[in-house]
């Protein structure tokens, strides 16, 4: 039997306004504990929600981004339910009448292009944290600074086929987010927290499988091994006969395994209804068509725009724009210059690799693209070899300096002299008679070899094409 | 006479003419408090200490010849639903015993602004869950026309403080007649504003979409003076609505003929006392002499407002009332062994008999499988209620319908009957159903010499129509207003 694997992916987006959904308190990571709360946000007795216009107006900007119809009139309701961290015991959220409906994401899965529905996005507001006492301390404290910290859940149909599919998906959804402005989308600070529904149905049957929710993946990457393992762990259970228990499970990202947590039959009555100290949500469609009028170019568009205009691969494009600093970065470096292809190779070759060795983001690095492209210049005007390039190029990265003052910092100026040159070729055929015998003798790689110890001499500093040519010049003597 | 006798604009008029201080009225309110508060419990705090500092600052401003506003340096009273900052804000619930806010609730921040002094805060029913004042975890109010019986409620504290002559005016708050019912049953005058009229921030929420803060006064000038104040937009209330008001007393002044004022007759049927038929057949002839026109008329769907009340506000109240969980303020048990248990003990412990019903009650109408027939319906029905209303004051002007079927009874007495007390409601949850405004004025005593009480009910944001007919009536009702012999 061969089954086929059904994903949908429920993902919580907090947003990224001054101010949390409901009070003028600061919407801010990392404040010292309990330090942006009020009456409201604590849910003392008395206080009452005003919802934050600025939510309204980024979940809009999600919903048009990502196809949706925007709901001209939604609600908020009460999700009821007791925790330390929920202040007013419920969740202000929407049920019923979302504030978007009905959109989709276009992934590139290999060379097919393949639209993954989203079903609805909603505004709900994130509740506080618990801190719980470390060893014997039998004690939990709870920070109320995240509670009412404004969210957008985006639930998407279950098109996704499979954990690939999924990474895709969910690297897009974050994309098109940042290049909105509307949420950091960092996963490990938990502004993105993506929960999978999983389940697999013998291909060419229409119905579903049963469903395990998966939680806690903090990565992309462990997005896509948590749906691997379940694949795995739910093929394995059907082809032995056995039945998928309907559950919630924890992917564990040390052990690479996920998790039963609790059981879903038992399904928990959360009371939804209609939250009475708001006001229903009415949208004036000029509201929205001057918002649609001013979202900022989106990734798609940027990629085929890039290709278009810089003549970079579609591949490259699509690396390029995925991330919104990194497109900046490029545009800011490829500007005017007659070869983009050689700054999308610098950019998706030593920028990339420094920044994933130093576990960095774009907004990371210390040096304004401006400097990547002088640095590029400088080869191309001959006064630095590439391979030279690549350690003034890493010295930009520790001190965010000119590739000029390094270049000389560094003594790495090229080599370009002819004396020096002749010079530096002479050595090298003196000292390696042994090696010009076999060239002669019709072994070629042996110039290989001179050209590497005339480069070794010079430090790497000597212009390859120049000690190249020298030489070839010398030995056909 | 005594000072603490005065209506709130006679005692303005004496501050004015520099006759008196607000010290003096103080004097004299705490005087009263020390002579009769033992008697009738109105109070869970008094905040004496605090109200002569500011007596004494506001004195100051007056002798330094500052503006002198019509609240300046006049005591009152605050319902203890109502936030007030750094004093304790108990809800009648054991639960709060210790809850001190950080915060005004608006209205309270508006009548302080106005240099109100609040002397206590009042006694009510636990939450708001009743209509007598005997739910309260601290004590039983009494009424101040007679010890035996109960002020009404859950606004009952506040009530009795006003008849008692301990304040000169009171806040409120009416989810259901809160306000409307003490009105009746202590012979004062209570206003239940349109919803949306007056802030509900910082009351402390039972239905949100029933209920509004509202005032009781000894008179509708008063009623009037303090509408002002409290009337008008808040951002920090969704709920409230901006909308310009006239100034309500300027529209006093005016006169009340031609007015059309109808009789809905479902609200005399049987249930209803002969002697508060009577008084309001009475009052009905005043209104006529001054040249309303009176007419029969009907507000059908009124039978299905108490259901549908119930089902709305229980509902509400049990997602309202959740945030008493004991985690960050209020009462928390003893000796749980996990979080679960922290919860029950804590909410079993801390709140009384009847809040637990009425959360039960309104967590079943929510629950999945009822949703559609209990919380989902009552909310269609509402709307039907409204409309009910809004057709009939497109004909009337004002609806007279009694505060009660009958006047004040005794403690201990319909709390056995708690399906007899539910009907009471029938008098005053439509109104809150549908949203409207309505004022409770005494109109005439029983043979017991209970005061008996009638409701003017407007249009939605009609207040100004049932103050003018008010004031109207209360200057030509032909009985003379007596006060409780305490």
């Amino acid at each position: 039997m061969r089954y086929e694997t059904v994903i949908g992916l429920e993902v919580h987006v907090e947003l990224s306004t001054e101010s949390k959904a409901f009070c003028s308190c600061k919407n801010e990571f990392g404040s010292e504990v309990n330090t942006n709360c009020c009456p409201v946000c604590l849910g003392y007795p008395g206080a009452l929600p005003v919802l934050n216009k600025k939510v309204v107006e980024y979940a809009v900007k999600a919903g048009l981004a990502l196809n949706c119809d925007i709901s001209l009139y939604s609600k908020t309701d009460r999700k009821n339910y007791f925790y330390p961290d929920l202040p007013k015991a419920y969740q202000i959220s929407q049920d019923d009448m979302p504030i978007c409906k009905n959109g989709f994401i276009e992934i590139e899965a290999g060379e097919e292009i393949k639209k993954i529905g989203i079903t609805r996005i909603h505004i709900e507001e994130d509740a506080g944290k618990l801190l719980h006492g470390a060893g014997d301390e039998d004690y939990s404290l709870v920070d109320f600074n995240r509670a009412g910290v404004p969210l957008i859940e985006i639930v998407s149909e279950p098109d996704i086929r499979s954990p690939e599919e999924a990474r895709l998906y969910l690297e897009k959804l974050k994309s098109i987010l940042e290049y909105l402005e509307i949420s950091d989308c960092k996963m490990q600070e938990g502004s993105l927290r993506c929960d999978a529904n999983i389940s697999l149905r013998p291909v060419d049957e229409e119905k579903f499988g049963v469903k395990s929710e998966i939680k806690n993946m903090n990565s992309m990457k462990s997005l896509e091994r948590a749906l691997e393992f379940e694949v795995k762990r739910q093929t394995e259970l059907l082809l032995q006969g056995e039945e998928v228990a309907p559950e919630t499970r924890r992917w564990d990202d040390a052990k690479s395994v996920t998790i039963a947590m609790r059981a879903k039959d038992k399904t928990y009555d959360y009371r939804n209804f209609p939250e009475a100290d708001l006001v229903p949500i009415v949208l004036e469609p000029e509201w929205i068509k001057e918002i649609k009028t001013n979202l900022p170019e989106l990734p798609d568009f940027k990629r085929n725009r890039f290709v278009n205009q810089y003549g970079i691969p579609k591949y490259d494009a699509s690396v390029l724009t995925l991330s919104k600093d990194l497109s900046v970065f490029f545009e800011r470096c490829a500007k005017d210059y007659k070869n983009p292809k050689a700054v999308s190779n610098w950019i998706m070759g030593e920028v990339l690799r420094i920044l994933k060795e130093r576990e960095q983001e774009i907004s990371d690095i210390k040096f304004p693209p401006e400097y990547l492209r002088e640095l590029i210049d400088l080869i191309d005007e001959g006064l630095l070899s590439s391979s030279a390039a690549k350690l003034v190029f890493e010295e930009m990265f520790n001190t965010g300096k000119e590739p000029k003052t390094l270049l000389d910092k560094l003594g790495l100026k090229q080599i370009s002299d002819e004396d020096a040159i002749v010079e530096l070729v002479n050595e090298v055929l003196a000292n390696n008679q042994e090696s010009v015998e076999a060239y002669k003798n019709g072994k070629s790689n042996a110039l290989k070899y001179l050209v590497g110890q005339a480069m070794k001499i010079s430090k790497g500093k000597a212009n390859p094409k120049m000690i190249n040519s020298m030489l070839l010049e010398k030995l056909e003597d | 006479m005594n000072l603490y006798d005065l209506t709130l604009h006679e005692a303005h008029e004496k501050i004015l003419e520099k006759e008196i201080s607000s010290k003096d009225l103080l004097d004299s309110v705490f005087d009263r408090i020390d002579k009769v508060e033992d008697k009738v419990n109105s109070f869970i705090t008094i905040t004496k200490e605090k109200a002569y500092e500011a007596a004494n600052e506001i004195d100051k401003k007056i002798a330094q010849g500052e503006i002198v506003g019509s609240l300046l340096g006049i005591p009152m009273a605050v319902k203890d639903n109502i936030c007030t900052k750094d004093v304790k804000t108990t809800c009648g619930s054991k639960m709060l015993e210790n809850f001190i806010p950080p915060y005004n609730a608006e209205a309270c921040e508006r009548l302080e602004n106005a240099g109100a002094i609040m002397i206590g805060k009042t006694n009510m029913d636990e939450l708001g869950m009743g209509s007598s004042t005997e739910n309260s975890y601290y004590k039983i109010t009494k009424n101040p026309w007679n010890l035996d019986m109960v002020p009404g409620g859950s606004s009952g504290g506040s009530a009795a403080a006003v008849a008692a002559g301990e304040a000169f005016y009171a806040l409120g708050t009416d989810t259901g007649g809160s306000i409307r019912q003490p009105a009746s049953f202590c012979g004062i005058v209570g206003m239940k504003p349109s919803y949306g009229a007056v802030s509900r921030y910082g009351a402390m929420a039972y239905a949100s979409s029933l209920e509004q803060v509202g005032v009781l006064t000894k008179d509708v000038y008063d009623c009037a003076i303090i509408l002002n104040y409290l009337y008008g937009y808040d951002p920090k209330d969704s709920t409230s609505l901006n909308i310009p008001h006239d100034n309500f007393i300027e529209g006093l002044k005016k006169d009340i003929k031609g007015l059309k004022i109808g009789i809905p007759k479902e609200y005399y049927g049987t249930g209803i006392d002969d002697e508060v038929k009577d008084s309001i057949k009475t009052a009905l002839k005043a209104f006529e002499s001054l040249g309303a026109c009176i007419e029969e008329t009907s507000l059908a769907y009124s039978e299905y407002s108490l259901p549908v009340y119930y089902i709305i506000a229980l509902s509400e109240a049990s997602s309202n009332f959740s945030r008493l969980d004991g985690v960050r303020y209020g009462y928390k048990a003893d000796g749980y062994k996990d979080l679960d248990d922290m919860y029950i003990k804590s909410r079993s412990l801390g709140l009384g008999e009847e809040v637990k019903n009425r959360i039960l009650l309104g967590t079943h109408s929510l629950i999945d499988k009822n949703y559609k027939t209990h919380y989902d319906k009552a909310i269609r029905v509402r709307r039907l209620i409204k409309e009910d209303f809004d057709k009939t004051f497109q004909k009337y002007d004002l609806l007279i319908i009694p505060a009660y079927p009958t006047a004040a009874f005794e403690i201990g007495g319909k709390v056995k009957d708690e399906g007899a007390m539910y009907m009471g409601d029938l008098c005053t949850v439509p109104v809150n159903v549908a949203g409207v405004p309505a004022m409770t004025v005494p109109c005439g005593y029983n043979s017991n010499g209970l005061p008996i009480g009638m409701q003017l009910v407007g249009k939605h944001m009609g207040e100004a129509t049932i103050l003018r007919a008010g004031y109207a009536y209360e200057n030509n009702a032909g009985f003379t207003r007596l006060k409780p012999k305490l």
